[in-house]
């Protein structure tokens, strides 16, 4: 199995069993406060980490490019509430601009 | 589009679209893989991406009834947006909205899969049309609705400072799954 296989099966169990585990085991019932508390900050965490990596991460070095030039013109955008579509579309379009001219 | 650009396939992308349906953890594990990130790292970011759901799952566990299956089924319709969207007032949940939200996201969204692998096919080099820069502008979409709260906010801050930290010193893919230590404020901050 490939390694793209590998991790869109192990992805997709791991999610059917999280969004099922209330519904099905639970019914009702509450998890204690801090272990709930510490779930639902998993997200902001592991997506900042994300835009930081993403952004400017390389192989083992932060690498300062054309992404960053991009990155800034997409925050922007959502700055201005710009849906979440017309950020990602703006990001690429400036990253791409600067490299053509660059 | 996106998935195209870090590697996978057609099938590939659709299989997870209809399985994992979870933009932010698809992304995730996408964008690892194709930063050379390993496998271990894609998976376990994107599991504990998706962990999410199990308080969110917990929170609406009341308004489902029927046989195990049936709640596990409909279960997978619960995402971010169709959660949301279900919230009443006093602060129950319409189980009704929640899944047709969910279903009409989740045709949506697969088919946007199957739409964007197959225009992705014919675009050639897709750092060329910025589609790099996508990916943070993206996730920075994703994390500002989640940072209502301060200790949200706080984990969001110190996930990033632990990932821009760690970059320089540890193979790709590391130094996300670290960031996710930035969750523990959630025990002192009760």
């Amino acid at each position: 199995m490939s390694d793209v296989w590998l991790v869109v099966v192990l992805v997709g169990v791991a999610t059917v069993c999280a969004k099922a585990a209330g519904p099905v085991l639970l019914a009702g019932r509450e998890l204690p406060r801090p272990l709930s508390a510490v779930l639902f900050l998993l997200a902001p965490a592991l997506l900042a980490a994300l835009v930081v990596t993403q952004a400017v991460g390389g192989d083992r070095e932060i690498v300062l490019d054309e992404r960053l030039v991009g990155f800034g013109a997409g925050a922007l955008a959502l700055l201005f509430r710009a849906p979440l579509i017309v950020v990602v579309i703006v990001a690429a379009a400036v990253t791409a601009a600067t490299r053509a001219l660059g | 589009m996106l998935a195209h650009a870090s590697g996978f396939g057609g099938i590939a992308a659709i299989v997870m679209s209809a399985t994992t349906f979870g933009g932010s953890a698809q992304f995730a594990a996408a964008s690892i893989l194709g930063t050379g990130g390993g496998v271990a790292a894609a998976v376990v970011a994107a599991a504990l991406l998706n962990a999410r759901y199990v308080p969110i799952g917990v929170t609406v566990a009341g308004e489902f009834e029927g046989s195990p299956l049936r709640r596990l089924l409909e279960a997978q319709l619960i995402v971010d947006e169709s959660w949301a969207l279900s919230r009443r007032a006093d602060g129950r949940y319409d189980r009704r909205l929640l899944i047709g939200a969910g279903l009409l996201m989740y045709c949506t969204w697969v088919g946007g899969t199957a739409l964007g692998t197959l225009v992705g096919d014919s675009l050639g080099d897709p750092d060329r049309y910025g589609l790099d820069a996508a990916f943070p502008a993206l996730f920075l979409a994703l994390l500002v609705p989640q940072v209502r709260t301060r200790p949200a906010l706080a984990a969001a801050l110190g996930g990033g400072a632990i990932a821009l930290v760690l970059i320089p010193f540890v193979p790709a893919g590391v130094p996300i799954v670290a960031a996710t230590a930035a969750c523990l404020v959630g025990w002192t901050r009760l």
